[in-house]
């Protein structure tokens, strides 16, 4: 359905988007992820052509969108970053404005009707567009993009800015669109897009830096979660105990945050689960555990993982691999280096 | 074009512009007719050659919305993102302020239908007032719609406009200000008023209407351009 190859996108000497390449086949949900102004908006402000490519060339349906504009627009349908409303006019003019504007041939007031019943506005259809709450306007513009039955859908982070009920409606609503579209997402929180995308794109600087299925990458990424320990006793005996744990790569000692306990940093070596163990030791010595949890893994430690070579697109860690297995040697060194010598 | 079109002629009615625009030239329009039938002189004509001023700066009152307005609202993204050709959605708009623009010309007819009781009118010298305020009236539209295209901002659309409209306006005074008869044929060449006021003399003459189909079509070219390039940059 889309075919993106070698794209680029440069701004005089800012390069916003660098060699992009890939395909996304119809029925497909995939999600854009990265930070803001990695890029995600200019691919998709190039894939509508609003914006045009400096290299490389995009297809959609079949129509290279710079050769033929109007056969790949009429596939798609764009919710762009702040949807396009024209806040003096009624949801219902407005949609009939977009009907009208992008030509439609469906019998326009059941099409409308439709739409205005599947993104769940029927009941303000009536009032002005300026005097709508942030959830319902990002709703009109999702109802602008289905004008027309497009093959193609593309929302540009459509929940920045809702509550959390209005986020989890649009996740729904974007699930249900998933089953007749094809759909991209972008955002710049991983929960967000692993919620409704089963593909997942990291663009990072412009670049595509992994493109792989959502349950794969979180598997990948999941294998580097930190443990946090926050326990009541003297810092110096943990400290003994968990690096005395067996699959225990580091342990950063993070000071007193709450009054008579100590926090912890655990890494633990790869694909092992090191909670239990923690557990049981810390109970062994009656050290009351009051926190114990995986850190999720931060957009930015994703993009660290992901570009400083540390992590390769089949998964395996290189980098690292040195530093991951401390002898004991290692483990007293950094004893020593905590609490001087003894 | 047709639904930018009627979107446009409903914001200008929503919105209290096209009122503004009505009342202020239907007041003035109103003035000039009353002066001229106080004076005994039954020639509409007079009313449209007293108005070539107002309409200079009316028009940039109706273009400085035209896409300032979108951009800001980043309706643009709709508008460009559509299937349909960008020609068209400026055709769109351009017609929609030109309508607006026309509509207090069409009154005209009841002024003219009132002249009728009492002196004899010539209806061709009419049309020819119709056909000359209509195409000065595009190619200043074409004028305020590419610098609409330019900026974000109504007002900075608005304000440099009013600066434009007020320039051709003193072009004939440039002519006779400076001494060198080169300058003064090159500003008469290009005078909108010197053009327009042949039309209300009567006078339809060929050269005056390319004049400002080319003064139009070179604009609306211009505003194609100036999105297109945006996209390209």
């Amino acid at each position: 359905m889309i075919e993106v190859k070698n794209l680029s996108k440069r701004y005089g000497n800012h390069v916003a988007v660098k060699d992009a390449n890939f395909s996304i086949s119809e029925g497909e949900v995939v999600g854009f992820l990265g930070p803001n102004g990695a890029g995600k908006s200019t691919i998709m402000n190039i894939l509508t052509g609003y914006i045009s490519l400096t290299g490389g060339s995009a297809k959609i349906g079949g129509y290279d969108i710079i050769d033929y504009p109007e056969q790949a627009k009429r596939n798609i349908g764009y919710l762009p970053e702040h949807p396009p409303l024209y806040l003096d006019m009624t949801v219902r003019e407005y949609l009939n404005f977009i009907y009208d504007l992008k030509n439609v041939k469906f019998p326009k007031n059941p099409h409308i009707d439709e739409i205005c019943e599947l993104v769940n506005i029927k009941d303000v259809e009536n009032r002005l567009i300026k005097n709508l709450s942030k959830g319902y306007k990002q709703r009109v513009g999702i109802a602008q993009a289905l004008v027309g039955n497009p093959n193609v859908l593309i929302l540009d982070e459509p929940t920045v800015g809702l509550d959390p009920k209005q986020i989890i409606e649009i996740r729904k609503l974007i699930a249900a669109l998933g089953k007749h579209h094809t759909v991209i997402v972008s955002s710049h929180i991983l929960s967000e897009i692993q919620a409704v995308c089963k593909r997942i794109l990291i663009i990072n600087n412009g670049e595509i830096v992994a493109d792989d299925t959502a349950e794969n990458l979180s598997k990948k990424l999941s294998s580097d979660h930190t443990v946090k320990l926050r326990v009541q006793a003297p810092e110096k005996e943990v400290l003994k105990v968990l690096l005395g744990i067996r699959g225990v790569s580091d342990v950063k000692p993070l000071g007193s945050n709450e009054k008579g306990s100590v926090d912890f940093d655990i890494e633990p070596e790869e694909n092992t689960d090191i909670r239990k163990e923690i557990f049981t030791r810390m109970s062994d010595r009656k050290w009351p555990v009051l926190e114990l949890y995986t850190e999720e893994m931060s957009l930015e430690k994703i993009f660290l993982s992901l570009t400083d070579g540390s992590y390769n697109k089949s998964g395996k860690k290189s980098a690292k691999k040195d530093k991951k297995q401390l002898t004991d040697d290692d483990k007293s060194a950094v004893l020593e280096a905590v609490y001087g010598e003894e | 074009m047709k639904a930018v079109y009627k979107r446009e002629m409903r914001a200008y009615f929503t919105m209290p512009i096209g009122y503004i625009v009505l009342a202020v030239m239907m007041a003035l329009m109103g003035m000039y007719y009353s002066y001229m039938c106080q004076s005994n002189y039954f020639n509409i004509s007079f009313v449209f050659s007293s108005i070539s001023s107002i309409v200079l700066f009316i028009a940039p009152v109706i273009t400085m919305r035209l896409f300032s307005e979108d951009r800001k609202q980043k309706v643009d993204q709709a508008l460009f993102t559509a299937p349909v050709k960008l020609i068209n959605i400026i055709m769109g708009k351009f017609f929609a302020a030109l309508t607006l623009f026309m509509l207090p010309m069409a009154i005209t007819l009841i002024y003219q239908i009132l002249l009728m009781f009492t002196a004899e009118i010539n209806w061709l010298t009419y049309l020819c007032d119709l056909l000359g305020v209509a195409l000065l009236g595009s190619a200043i539209i074409a004028i305020g719609m590419f610098i609409s295209a330019l900026t974000e901002s109504q007002i900075i659309a608005g304000i440099f406009g009013l600066a434009v409209s007020f320039f051709i306006m003193q072009i004939d005074y440039f002519a006779t200000a400076v001494g060198l008869e080169w300058f003064k044929s090159i500003c008469t060449a290009v005078s909108f008023i010197t053009r327009y006021n042949a039309f209300t003399a009567g006078q339809l003459d060929f050269s005056n209407c390319v004049f400002f189909i080319s003064v139009t079509a070179m604009f609306i070219y211009f505003t194609y351009v100036s999105f297109d390039k945006k996209r390209w940059a």
